[in-house]
């Protein structure tokens, strides 16, 4: 029993000292730390995996937070606790640049990846199961929480059906499964797809001029009464529900699609395929460009930065052969992978 | 009074007793079988990444294993298994059969046997993600050529070498030593398990003195007023506050105010701890009070001290009920998320942490990354990942049952 007692102790002792022993410990820190996007969270945690496997460094860390999360954390300050990379699905904001400057980061690096499409995809495996033929005016007439029915009027969205959005499309009850508001993905189907519709109505564009609320209201807001379903943020889960559910449409990233392509099928968008060339192209309406930055401060201090940078913009990582395009990355042109190439070179700085 | 021996009347209480145990074994029938159902469905989609394609080749070593470009070799031998492959097309075709990571494992293969350098040898090789999925069934032959990852040619070169016994599924070890990758074919839970293991140990170190210490004087020597019955509602009420409450704290007070490294696993146990120790408390406080007052009476009559019947006598009594409240405490914590995403834990973490401040992760979050991949094979993996965690936590919570069962005392 006093051998318990003992025991008891000295465990005891040892956490206090385990505890206490760390707290305020600055440890050098020779790893990169990545933070940000979801979406681009597997291009770039597929870069770092090459680089720790090919050079000396160390294989970075990247968390998967988000865009807002992790240029919120980039932005936070410099110096070893705080992370030297953020990923983004959209461009910096200007607020964020300042954010960043009043924290004492000014020269940031601006990396542009690629692209990545955004699609909407039905079953393959049902009966008579076809892609859909889409224009953007019958996504967002089908998907708006209001609809332009005249010169500057409007009312609440009744289409049931496909075949109610336009006489061309099946008679199928309108279902579609997509993130919720929380994600990138959904930011950016908004302002692709949804507001791309939307404009293709005359007044609604001039509205933009005189009235950008409710131009914005109009053109961003989803419908809830039942047609536009929040699936979550996990995209795998829109495939399985898709192929239970041979009527409904799913939005979801093009890597999906790519991975995906025996059980859905991407409906065609004006007229474009959501495939890998009409994306890299731009025929293909709904793409987004994914970017990441860099603090500049840290390409000196923290070893690997510049090593990563150049393994990330090489022909072999983002180019159209590269392994990034095997997982799904959309490559940009080849002028433009020579500019962002030699800007990330010469240390160019984020110019908004 | 009611007359028992009224016979309607018993009828109707029997009728009822019947009813209600029918209802008991229905509810519990029910419960067997949601949980029967996720066994067997997280089994049968797991089982299958505990095997793992590979495909045999003949490579000749470099004479210095660290001059060689092992991605090199290992298209050479593909190219000498198929001559006949010209074009830079099916070249390309070809070297995709096998995986990424097979350079790199030829090449740890040269490192850890430097007797054989310079010499050729049959070596088994990781197969591509999108040969295992068609080799386990996962992707099927007979689909249109525009909608599988593998192209006729490939199909038939998987034909060719698995009727010269050059392709076959082996046991996946590469699941079991390696950190997260990209590639599903040579990912594994090695990272997340030494995270998991590494954030427990801290939390057992923190939690379970200072949870017993705390139950210990709050049911044994603290005074009965309205501060210690207010600290009490406040434990009972810690219990009950949302996992990601904690890494909130975690973030603003670990990492902000101590400044301690993120993604580390000391971190994550003392987020882990925090929310572990209110459970350890109360079910601490509850296996004190049902040791029997005489046996503190017995120890104080005899001239023991209040610390000496606590210690000597109270508590190795209560011991069997504190360490169930702790493993089922720390049962708790081992499946958590998102308290870890909070501060840094949820990340692609590909070195194996050797250390509490090395950056890593941890099981559930190895789950939660995957489940998000696009990668096919990946889906068995995330499977396989909640195989590993279930058998953990039966583990623990058998070996709580075996402690309450060993040790408990009736009285």
């Amino acid at each position: 029993m006093l051998k318990r007692t003992h025991t008891l102790a000295t465990i005891s002792a040892l956490a206090i000292l385990i505890a206490g022993s760390f707290s305020g410990a600055a440890i050098a820190r020779d790893q990169i730390r990545i933070v940000g996007s979801s979406t681009v969270f597997p291009f770039a945690a597929s870069v770092a995996e090459q680089f720790g496997k090919t050079t000396s460094f160390k294989t970075p860390v990247v968390e998967s937070t988000g865009s807002g999360g992790g240029l919120k954390l980039f932005c936070a300050g410099i110096g070893e606790r705080h992370p030297d990379i953020t990923n983004a699905s959209r461009r910096i904001k200007t607020s964020e640049v300042k954010r960043c400057a009043s924290n004492g980061i000014t020269d940031i690096t601006e990396v542009k990846v690629g692209f990545d499409g955004i699609v909407l995809a039905n079953t393959r495996s049902a009966r008579n199961a076809k892609p859909f033929q889409l224009t953007l005016r019958d996504v967002f007439l089908a998907l708006a929480k209001d609809v332009p029915i005249a010169e500057g009027k409007t009312t609440a969205n009744a289409y049931e059906t496909w075949q109610d959005v336009n006489p061309g499309l099946p008679a199928v009850k309108i279902e579609v499964f997509g993130p919720p508001p929380t994600s990138g993905t959904r930011d950016a189907f908004v302002e692709l797809a949804m507001e791309g519709g939307c404009k293709s109505f005359g007044w609604v564009k001039a509205l933009k001029k005189q009235d950008k609320r409710a131009y914005k209201a109009l053109c961003h807001t989803i419908r809830e009464d039942g047609a536009y379903v929040e699936a979550g943020e996990n995209d795998n889960l829109i495939v399985k529900k898709l192929v239970a559910n041979p009527n409904a449409l799913g939005i979801f990233g093009f890597s999906f699609l790519d991975q995906n392509a025996d059980k859905v099928q991407g409906s065609k968008i004006g007229n474009k395929a959501p495939t890998f060339e009409n994306i890299s192209s731009g025929a293909y309406p709904i793409s987004r460009a994914l970017y990441f930055y860099v603090k500049q401060a840290h390409i000196k201090t923290i070893p690997g930065v510049a090593e990563y940078l150049s393994e990330f913009v090489s022909e072999h990582a983002f180019g159209p052969d590269g392994y990034l395009a095997d997982k799904g990355l959309i490559p940009m042109s080849n002028k433009e992978r020579r500019d962002w190439r030699t800007r990330v070179k010469s240390n160019a700085r984020l110019v908004m | 009074m009611t007359d028992t021996r009224n016979p309607a009347h018993l009828r109707e209480r029997h009728r009822s007793e019947k009813i209600f145990r029918f209802a008991g074994l229905g509810a519990i029938t029910l419960a067997i079988a949601f949980l029967g159902t996720l066994l067997v469905s997280i089994t049968l989609s797991g089982y299958s990444a505990f095997q793992q394609t590979r495909i045999q080749l003949d490579i000749t070593l470099p004479a210095d294993p660290e001059s060689a470009s092992y991605q090199d070799l290992v298209k050479q031998a593909l190219r000498a298994t198929f001559p006949d492959v010209s074009q830079r097309r099916s070249k390309k075709e070809l070297y995709a059969l096998v995986s990424t990571g097979a350079a790199y494992e030829v090449h740890q293969f040269a490192r850890a046997n430097p007797a054989r350098a310079g010499t050729e040898l049959e070596i088994w090789l990781t197969a591509s993600d999108n040969v295992d999925m068609l080799i386990k069934g996962k992707v099927l032959v007979d689909d249109e050529a525009a909608v599988r990852r593998l192209s006729d040619r490939q199909i038939s070169w998987i034909e060719q070498l698995t009727t010269a016994n050059r392709l076959e599924k082996q046991f996946n070890s590469n699941f079991f030593s390696n950190g997260d990758s990209r590639e599903p074919e040579v990912s594994g839970i090695a990272a997340a398990l030494a995270g998991s293991f590494f954030s427990l140990i801290i939390c057992l170190i923190l939690a379970f003195p200072l949870g017993v210490m705390a139950a210990i004087y709050l049911e044994e020597f603290a005074p009965k007023t309205w501060l210690t019955s207010l600290i009490e509602v406040n434990i009972n009420n810690l219990a009950a506050v949302p996992s990601i409450v904690f890494g909130l704290l975690g973030l603003a007070i670990f990492l902000n105010l101590f400044e301690l490294p993120r993604s580390a696993p000391l971190v994550g146990g003392m987020v882990l701890a925090l929310m572990t120790m209110p459970t350890i408390i109360i079910t601490g406080r509850a296996s004190l009070k049902a040791v029997p007052p005489s046996i503190r009476e017995a120890a104080l009559a005899i001239g023991a001290s209040k610390v000496h019947s606590v210690f000597h006598h109270v508590l190795p009594l209560a011991m069997p009920g504190v360490l169930t409240g702790t493993i089922i405490g720390m049962a708790r914590a081992i499946g958590e998320t998102a308290p870890l995403l909070m501060i840094g834990m949820v990340a692609f973490i590909v070195d194996v942490p050797k250390g509490i401040l090395d950056p890593a992760t941890a099981l559930p979050v190895q789950v939660f990354l995957w489940a998000d991949s696009p990668e096919r094979a990946f889906e068995e993996r995330t499977a396989a990942t909640i195989i590993i965690l279930l058998v953990f936590l039966m583990a623990m919570n058998l070996v709580a049952v075996i402690l309450r069962r060993k040790f408990e005392t009736r009285w």
